[in-house]
């Protein structure tokens, strides 16, 4: 009755929110008298929180200053919904060995600035970015380069020995090459991220102030940005690149939460959301109708296991049946449905929906829901250490209620005692995983760097990776990865670790829980929007009504 | 009084120091660390992570920071830099506290203005059927949370009427803040109708009054300035502690407005361990508490002449 009732409610509020803007038009509204046909200059705006650094192409990790740096910069190459490749910046980009890599650039682009980009643009930013000097939080990136130790030795406190990649070789204007310390197939792919974008002679004159003020490459050049207000970009007219923009520009505008940028798409003083908040997502899809967006994001909720802890290791290894029937204990598909509200997918394997090498069922049996066969298993595996597990969260980010779910799953097909952990903010829960401190289990969030299956596989479970904070550790899956990783071609590199996928669940590294949505929408002004598999809205496609 | 302006203005200096301190070791004693934030769920090597401390000068000893940070506080005006994306800690407070004191002054011109005037009527109305009405309003006022007040407004006048937009846009624009203004001075509203009733429907029975009333003097120069005078003493004290807990208490409101202001900041500066910003924050408002706890001790005076200050 709730639901149907504030469902009513908020039916009124539109009606008299259409009614107003029928009457008087909203601010930012333009004239809407020729319905449908699309204004090619057309300016949009997009809820976007303040990006937490500065815009350095080697420092944008985050969700924010991505999307403003995918609008700015082209980087050679960028793949499509289906994980293929599609030549940006580069006309041809060709191996034989998946070890040393060629690339040719398509003549005539040039900077925001006028300045031409060549290959020394590329080679340069690749040598800025790496430098442990210039300290980008992006830098590991380049670690597959020859030569990448000497500019980013790994101990603390170490100089760099030399300020170029010894593995870039610059051969002429529109052509270098790329040496790699080994055969990495996946590399291609891995060239479509932010930190491999080309940077302009001015930057290295003041990185800061370009940081504020990037230059780019991209389909749109930078115009200002309001510190926590907003940030314009327009079209680059002397854009070549083949996602050329298709309206006049974007305004980014911050929002305190995401109730108050729905309300304002509702209202029309805003055009594109990048997610729904938890408030508004029982409604959203009556509230919008067909503008009402649900796609696939490439990113993975798990449950990861402190291996170090004493529960875990002490006397001896735990058994891993254990952990598979701690798996098989959680009704994934009711709590997704209930208390996630349809906004996550359940998980049945490791590896998100949308990269490249992503298998259906990948886990088999472990991530099905079967109460009988969990306790069964629990107890072949000598059954849970104290027989009660924790799992650590962070409070500041909307976890509790499904980590409650989750632990009154597990507590009721197993009978094995459940409780969260709850650290206040996400600072005290890394600190806590990175001086391992986890008491029992934590929750565990990937969202995908490059769509290749090896990106949810080599940088989670490898021995001493950095997304490894569980203290997992296996020679046999180490040596399946590292074969994976520098198999001689692409298709076999994603085949070998298709299967160490399917092998995790002799290891169980992890509880797969669910994959993400994008819960998302859009105004009445535009249209032909669609969202990436990072979530993010494409920015060039989207086209303003007049 | 210029002795004790002066010795006033001294003590602050102490109190400056101790609560700069306080907030700089507090902050550095969460548990967390800004640096490793700095790259979630992903990390980073040692090297990066190193190279990243000793730019932003957090692999110094805590005693030493804080001297650089006073130093450069006192010397040069510099409150640091923020740890996030590099932003001087002056502008980031510069962004954030205009709109705060437009919001908050629009609020206390509210509460002032509503509240003294409700408390006027009850006071002199006390125990008819004006005095229980606003009784029973403030009384409502005072159990409703902000959150709550907040979002009736916008479902009201936002959404169902369509007089207002339902958020503060980036332009700052005076009649945008109405709303929030409301909602943040509601409370304060209800407690300065309260105090005003209270005091002047006690004053009413003093002496002083029967005296004034005898004397043949007008209603209204009885009530104005007798009356008025005498009772304003503890509604004054709770406005002027009021003006900071304005600027600084506005998280919630000003997250239900998308209001850029001073709560937000500090509320962020807290989750991302921005020690610089959250002192440079706090250091502002304990001085905005010091120097209105002043005028108001001065302003007592003024009411009262029989408090003189040496």
């Amino acid at each position: 009755m709730r639901g149907a009732k504030s469902a009513k409610w908020v039916a009124g509020a539109i009606v008299v929110a259409l009614a107003a803007t029928a009457c008087g038009g909203g601010k930012s509204d333009g004239d809407k008298g020729a319905a449908g046909a699309v204004d090619p200059n057309g300016i949009f705006s997009v809820e976007l929180g303040e990006p937490e650094k500065l815009l350095h192409t080697g420092d944008t990790m985050e969700s924010n200053g991505s999307l403003v740096m995918s609008g700015l910069f082209s980087t050679l190459v960028d793949y499509k919904a289906d994980g293929s490749l599609e030549m940006i910046n580069a006309e041809s980009l060709t191996t034989t060995d998946s070890k040393t890599w060629t690339v040719k650039l398509k003549p005539g682009w040039t900077f925001h600035d006028g300045t031409p980009v060549t290959s020394k643009s590329f080679v340069d930013a690749w040598n800025w970015n790496a430098n442990v000097k210039n300290a980008m939080g992006l830098a590991s990136w380049f670690s597959d380069i020859k030569g990448f130790e000497a500019l980013h030795p790994e101990a603390e406190g170490a100089k760099p020995t030399a300020d170029k990649l010894e593995g870039l070789k610059i051969v002429d204007d529109t052509t270098f090459t790329i040496e790699l310390k080994g055969s990495v197939p996946a590399f291609g792919h891995k060239l479509a991220y932010i930190p491999f974008a080309p940077l302009p002679e001015s930057f290295y004159k003041d990185p800061k102030a370009a940081g504020e003020k990037p230059v780019g490459n991209g389909p749109y050049k930078f115009k200002s940005w309001d510190h926590k207000k907003k940030i314009e970009i327009v079209r680059f007219d002397g854009y070549k690149g083949p996602n050329k923009a298709k309206n006049g520009g974007v305004v980014f505008k911050n929002y305190t939460g995401l109730e108050a940028a729905y309300e304002d798409l509702k209202s029309g003083n805003l055009d594109v959301l990048r997610q729904v908040g938890p408030k508004d997502l029982p409604v959203y899809h009556q509230d919008l109708g067909d503008r009402a967006v649900d796609a696939d994001h490439s990113a993975i909720q798990s449950i990861a296991v402190a291996f170090y802890a004493d529960q875990w290791s002490k006397p001896k290894p735990v058994d891993v049946k254990v952990i598979q029937g701690l798996s098989m204990a959680i009704d994934r598909a009711t709590i997704t449905k209930t208390v996630l509200q349809g906004t996550r997918e359940p998980a049945t394997g490791w590896v998100a929906k949308g990269v490249l090498g992503y298998q259906e069922n990948a886990a088999g049996d472990v991530t099905k829901f079967d109460p009988a066969k969990a306790k069964e298993l629990i107890k072949a595996g000598g059954g849970v250490p104290g027989n009660k597990i924790s799992i650590q969260f962070n409070a500041d980010g909307g976890h509790k209620e499904w980590v409650d779910a989750v632990c009154n799953s597990i507590q009721q097909s197993v009978g094995v005692q459940c409780t969260g952990d709850s650290k206040p903010d996400f600072q005290a829960d890394l600190a806590a995983r990175k001086s391992k401190q986890v008491k029992s289990m934590y929750r565990s969030a990937w969202s995908l760097d490059y769509p290749v299956n090896g990106n949810f596989l080599s940088d989670l479970f490898k021995t001493g990776a950095a997304g490894n904070q569980g203290g997992f550790s296996n020679k046999e899956l180490d040596a399946k990865l590292q074969a994976a990783e520098s198999a001689k071609t692409l298709d076999e590199s994603v085949k070998l670790f298709q299967e160490a996928e399917k092998d995790l669940v002799k290891y169980m590294p992890s509880i797969p829980l669910w994959y993400y949505k994008v819960n998302a929408g859009y105004g009445e002004k535009v249209s032909g929007v669609k969202y990436d598999q990072a979530g993010d809205p494409i920015l060039n496609l989207i086209e303003v009504k007049k | 009084m210029g002795r004790y302006v002066a010795r006033r203005l001294l003590q602050m200096i102490p109190v400056f120091l101790g609560t700069t301190f306080l907030i700089f070791f507090m902050v550095y004693s969460l548990p967390g660390d800004p640096v490793l934030g700095l790259f979630g769920d992903k990390g980073a090597d040692p090297a990066t992570l190193a190279a990243k401390r000793h730019e932003l000068g957090l692999d110094l000893p805590i005693w030493q920071q804080y001297w650089n940070y006073m130093t450069n506080i006192i010397l040069h005006f510099d409150f640091g830099t923020q740890i996030r994306n590099g932003r001087p800690v002056t502008e980031v407070l510069g962004d954030a506290f205009p709109i705060t004191m437009q919001l908050a002054a629009l609020a206390f011109a509210f509460e002032l203005t509503f509240g003294i005037g409700l408390g006027i009527i009850a006071g002199l109305k006390a125990g008819r059927l004006a005095d229980n009405a606003v009784l029973i309003f403030t009384l409502l006022i005072m159990s409703i949370p902000v959150f709550v007040l907040g979002f009736i407004i916008k479902m009201v006048f936002a959404f169902q009427l369509g007089w207002i937009e339902p958020n503060v846009s980036t332009e700052q624009n005076w009649d945008e803040l109405i709303a929030p203004a409301i909602v943040l001075g509601g409370l304060s509203l209800a407690y300065v109708a309260r105090l005003t009733r209270t005091s002047m429907a006690e004053n009413l029975r003093a002496d002083y009054m029967r005296t004034a009333v005898a004397k043949g003097l007008p209603r209204r120069r009885v009530i104005g300035v007798h009356l008025m005078r005498n009772s304003m003493i503890p509604v004054v004290t709770f406005l002027g502690t009021d003006i900071g807990a304005l600027m600084g208490g506005a998280v919630v409101t000003e997250g239900i407005f998308n209001i850029k202001g001073v709560g937000g900041v500090i509320y962020e500066s807290i989750t991302r361990r921005e020690g610089s910003t959250l002192v440079g924050l706090v250091t502002i408002l304990v001085i905005v508490y010091l120097v209105t706890s002043l005028l108001i001790d001065l302003l007592y005076a003024v009411l009262d002449p029989r408090i003189r200050y040496a």
